[in-house]
Parts: structure tokens; C-alpha cells; sequence
């Protein structure tokens, strides 16, 4: 029952959406090639999906996606439970995060195209950057806030390193750093149209530049709508496995 | 001596003002006694309590155990928590296993002997449970369940009943008084409660506070069976009573 209210919900917010979207276009009196409605970015979508370039592109998009949001999530977490448990040297580390840390990650968009050239790379770094500092800082904090009861019978029964980071301090302070793993998939998602639309050739974001260069806002419209899509199924299947996770290890 | 503290001494910087926790502290402890630690809030009960076991250090004297000097935590000593410190992420079983990871248990005995401590503790067939399932009481189980697989030779508990309500504390020191007689462990016991002190121990050392020391030890003649409604019982208890109204600041060993 709970299910079909909020797909109830979920119906009505998107049709009313399409709605205004509808009557935009019905009011407006621009050309209908700059502002299509949304049958016609229906149509696109369709267009694009027989020709292939839509299965193409995104394919591409998440391969950068998955490299660089793993291996960021990856380096940050692994870092985090290092620094968390030596404050000594994170007092040193701290400034400079502090420092890169509220630099947009498309600012560093043409130093990486310089470095790097066109293609993969600018995309993948640019989400690296987007989820380091989140998943970094928010594990750094996790680790600091373990009740230090665990830490006290881990030394009790005799548990050294490496075993006490994998089998106490990372599950003690893994709900607090899914937190920032989560916050962090939304923000690379952002970033990687971002990364794509400067720094490649090809992906869902270069989608966009092409369609605004070919004057196809049918293609662009739809190509956003591909977006918004993909990045809920992502979020959603996140929340799966954190679900999972902390099934497994005796939480709620 | 099995255990022996001498001129413990222990201070703390508190709001700026320091006080001393332990004040010239001396202590002998026989292999296989069940000792409570019994006093106010600020005594020092707990600050002995963690020297023992290796989680504090003293600013001066000396605690040795076997005639070693206590530097950390060993798998050889287990302590009980009052909030029981199991993992949570962990399920009963393997909260249980890390008693027998330290004893480097081989996998094939493992189920035995978790059952074997399960059963010990009357929780027969809760492996699979997760601690938050469980009620404070039955946690508290596992925790000393768990501190058992270990094997230790001496067992220290901080308050463990103290978050408990009346009725399981009770059944929990009848339970821990069985198992310290089957188990012939080493026991060291914090209290602030006089009847659970008078309940459990050999022998109870009076604590007093500002500054932190020990104002008598009194022996316990009570046997193995314990009854709180009998004479003798009641006896001590008033004993202990009457100890703490005192107002004599001098030693007094006690032999009833």
C-alpha cells in the first residue's frame, strides 16, 4: 500500500512537470527547434536509442563514472582510516584540504585538459576530485568519532593491525562514511557532465555540446532527461547496498 | 602475591584543578579470589581498576601481576565493560570468536566451544542474534561469555551490572558467582553497591574518596552459598554499613 501512494506521488510529479514543460512551449514564441515540447524530445529520445548513440554514449559516461567514483571512493576511504587514527599528522593535512577543498572541480578543468589532452581522462579526474574531499573528510570524522570502548577491547582480546582497521574501525565507523560515500555519487554524477562537456569528445555530457552545435534541442532536452534518470537509478542502487552492508553487520 | 599494587599513585587534571585518584595505594590479591572493589563515585575504584588491566598508567608505584609489571592489556586478563562493549556489527557468535581468535582457537573446535559458553551463560542457541536484539542483561551475558572463551586467568569487571535493573542484576550475580566457582577465575569486581560487594566477594576493599584510597579490607566469611536474606549476610552488610558513616580516618582490617 505504502508502495502505490508514493508511486502515486511519483506519477503525479512527473506528469505535472511534463505539464508545464507542455504548456511552455504551447505560450512561448520561440522557434520550435530552440524550444521543443516534449513529444518531440520523446521522439529524440526514441531517434537516439534505434541509431545507438544513446546506448554509446552512456556506456562511455559510466565507464568514466565508475573509474573515477570507485577509485576515488577507494583512495579517500583508505586514506581517511589512516589519517583518522594518527591526528597527529592530520593536524598537519587538514589546512591544505580545507584549502582545495572548496575549489570546484571545474576549476581545475583546464589545467587537466593541458596536462592530459581530450578524452577519458579529464572526465575521470574531474569526478575524482568532485568525491575525494566528501568521502575523505566524512571518513577522517567517522574514525575520530568511534566510541573508544571498541578500540579498548580490541587491545584487550589482542587485535594488532592490519586486522584492527578492517575488522573494527572501518565497520564501527561505516555508517557515517556511507554518508559521505552517498553524498559524494551525487556530486560526481554532476561533475561528470561537466568534465565531459569540456574535456572529451564523446559520453553523455559531449552529447550535449553536439546537440547545441547541430541546433537539435530535441536531442539536448532528451539527453538531460537521460541524465536525471541515470542518476536516480545510481543513487537508488546505492542505497541497496548500503542496505546490504548494514544488514549484514547487525544494524537497522 | 599473585597481584600485588604498591604505593599506586594516580592523578588527574580536572577543570583545572588536580585530584588525586589513587593516593599511596597498596594492594595484594590471591590467585582465585573473587575481590570487590567497593566505594563513592571518585574513589579511584575504576582508575585501580584499569591499572590492573593495563588501559591507564600510574604517575608513581608499581602493580605487578605473576611478578610481571603491568604495562598494557593482555589477552591473559579480560575486562567486562558496564556497557558491555560487543561489536555490533558482529553477531553473537562472532563477538564470541574473538575470545578464541585469542586464544588462537583451531576453526573445527570453535562450535563447541561456543556453545560450551553460550550454555554457560544460558543462552543456548542465540549465535545468530545480533547485540541489538538482545536485552541489556542478555548482552552482558555475552560479554562475559565472551571474556571466558579467552580463558583468561583473571577477569576484571567494571560495574557490569550497573545499567541493569534489580531483578537481572541479581540473577546476573548469582550467575557470575557459579561461574567463578566452576571457572576458578581470578575475579576483580568495581562496585558501588554493598549488598552485590557483600554478595559476590572474598574479601571487599573499602574505598574512599579526595583523595583516592583504601580504608579497610574486610573478609567475607560467608562460604560458597550465598543468601541474602540470612543473618550473617545481613551482618556483614551492616559492617560495611557502618564503615562508610565512619568518620575515623584510620586502617582497619576487619575479621569477622
Amino acid at each position: 500500500m505504502k508502495k502505490l501512494i508514493s508511486l502515486k506521488n511519483v506519477v503525479i510529479s512527473l506528469a505535472a512537470l511534463i505539464l508545464i514543460w507542455q504548456l511552455l512551449f504551447t505560450v512561448s514564441s520561440y522557434d520550435k527547434a530552440l524550444f521543443p515540447s516534449p513529444k518531440m524530445a520523446l521522439d529524440a529520445l526514441v531517434e537516439m536509442v534505434y541509431n545507438g548513440k544513446l546506448a554509446e554514449n552512456i556506456s562511455t559516461s559510466m565507464y568514466r563514472f565508475a573509474a573515477g567514483y570507485l577509485s576515488s571512493v577507494l583512495a579517500a576511504v583508505v586514506l581517511g582510516l589512516i589519517l583518522g587514527r594518527i591526528p597527529g599528522l592530520f593536524k598537519y593535512i587538514d589546512p591544505a584540504l580545507q584549502l582545495l577543498r572548496p575549489i570546484s572541480p571545474t576549476a581545475w578543468m583546464p589545467f587537466i585538459v593541458l596536462l592530459f589532452g581530450i578524452g577519458d581522462i579529464p572526465a575521470i579526474a574531474m569526478i575524482f576530485i568532485a568525491a575525494f574531499f566528501p568521502v575523505l573528510l566524512s571518513t577522517v570524522a567517522a574514525v575520530k568519532n568511534i566510541d573508544p570502548i571498541y578500540l579498548k577491547v580490541s587491545k584487550n582480546f589482542g587485535i594488532t593491525q592490519p586486522a584492527l582497521t578492517w575488522k573494527v574501525v572501518f565497520p564501527a565507523a561505516f555508517p557515517q562514511i556511507a554518508n559521505g560515500i552517498h553524498l559524494a555519487l551525487g556530486t560526481a554524477w554532476i561533475f561528470l557532465v561537466a568534465g565531459e562537456m569540456v574535456g572529451a569528445q564523446s559520453g553523455l555530457g559531449y552529447q550535449l555540446i553536439d546537440a547545441r552545435n547541430n541546433i537539435r534541442a530535441d536531442i539536448l532536452l532528451a539527453t538531460i532527461l537521460v541524465i536525471g534518470v541515470i542518476g536516480i537509478l545510481l543513487d537508488g542502487a546505492l542505497k541497496l547496498i548500503e542496505k546490504r552492508i548494514l544488514k549484514a553487520w547487525g544494524g537497522v | 602475591m599473585y597481584i600485588e599494587v604498591k604505593d599506586a599513585c594516580k592523578k588527574y587534571v580536572q577543570d583545572g584543578k588536580e585530584f588525586n585518584a589513587l593516593d599511596n595505594v597498596s594492594l595484594d590479591i590471591d590467585k582465585g579470589e573473587f575481590i570487590c572493589l567497593l566505594g563513592p563515585s571518585g574513589c579511584g575504584k575504576s582508575t585501580l581498576l584499569n591499572t590492573l588491566a593495563g588501559f591507564e598508567k600510574l604517575n608513581s608505584g608499581s602493580v605487578k601481576i605473576d611478578g610481571k609489571e603491568v604495562k598494557e592489556p593482555s589477552v591473559r586478563n579480560i575486562t567486562i565493560f558496564q556497557n558491555y562493549g560487543l561489536l555490533p556489527w558482529r553477531n553473537v557468535r562472532k563477538n564470541i570468536e574473538l575470545g578464541l581468535d585469542a586464544r588462537k582457537v583451531p576453526k573445527a573446535q570453535r562450535d563447541e566451544l561456543c556453545a560450551k559458553y553460550l550454555k554457560l551463560v544460558g543462552l543456548e542457541g542465540y549465535e545468530k542474534r545480533y547485540p541489538r536484539q538482545l536485552s541489556g542483561g542478555q548482552q552482558q551475558r555475552v560479554s562475559i561469555a565472551r571474556g571466558l572463551a579467552a580463558d583468561p586467568d583473571i577477569i576484571f569487571l567494571d560495574e557490569p551490572f550497573g545499567a541493569l535493573d534489580a531483578i537481572t542484576r541479581m540473577k546476573l550475580q548469582e550467575d557470575i558467582l557459579k561461574i567463578s566457582r566452576e571457572e576458578k577465575k581470578t575475579m576483580i569486581f568495581v562496585t558501588h553497591d554493598i549488598e552485590e560487594a557483600v554478595y559476590l566477594s572474598d574479601r571487599i576493599v573499602v574505598m574512599m574518596a579526595d583523595p583516592g584510597r583504601i580504608k579497610s579490607i574486610v573478609k567475607v566469611p560467608l562460604g560458597s552459598h550465598r543468601d541474602r536474606t540470612n543473618e550473617d549476610f545481613l551482618y556483614v552488610r551492616d559492617k560495611i554499613f557502618e564503615l562508610f558513616n565512619m568518620k575515623a580516618e584510620d586502617y582497619i582490617e576487619y575479621n569477622i
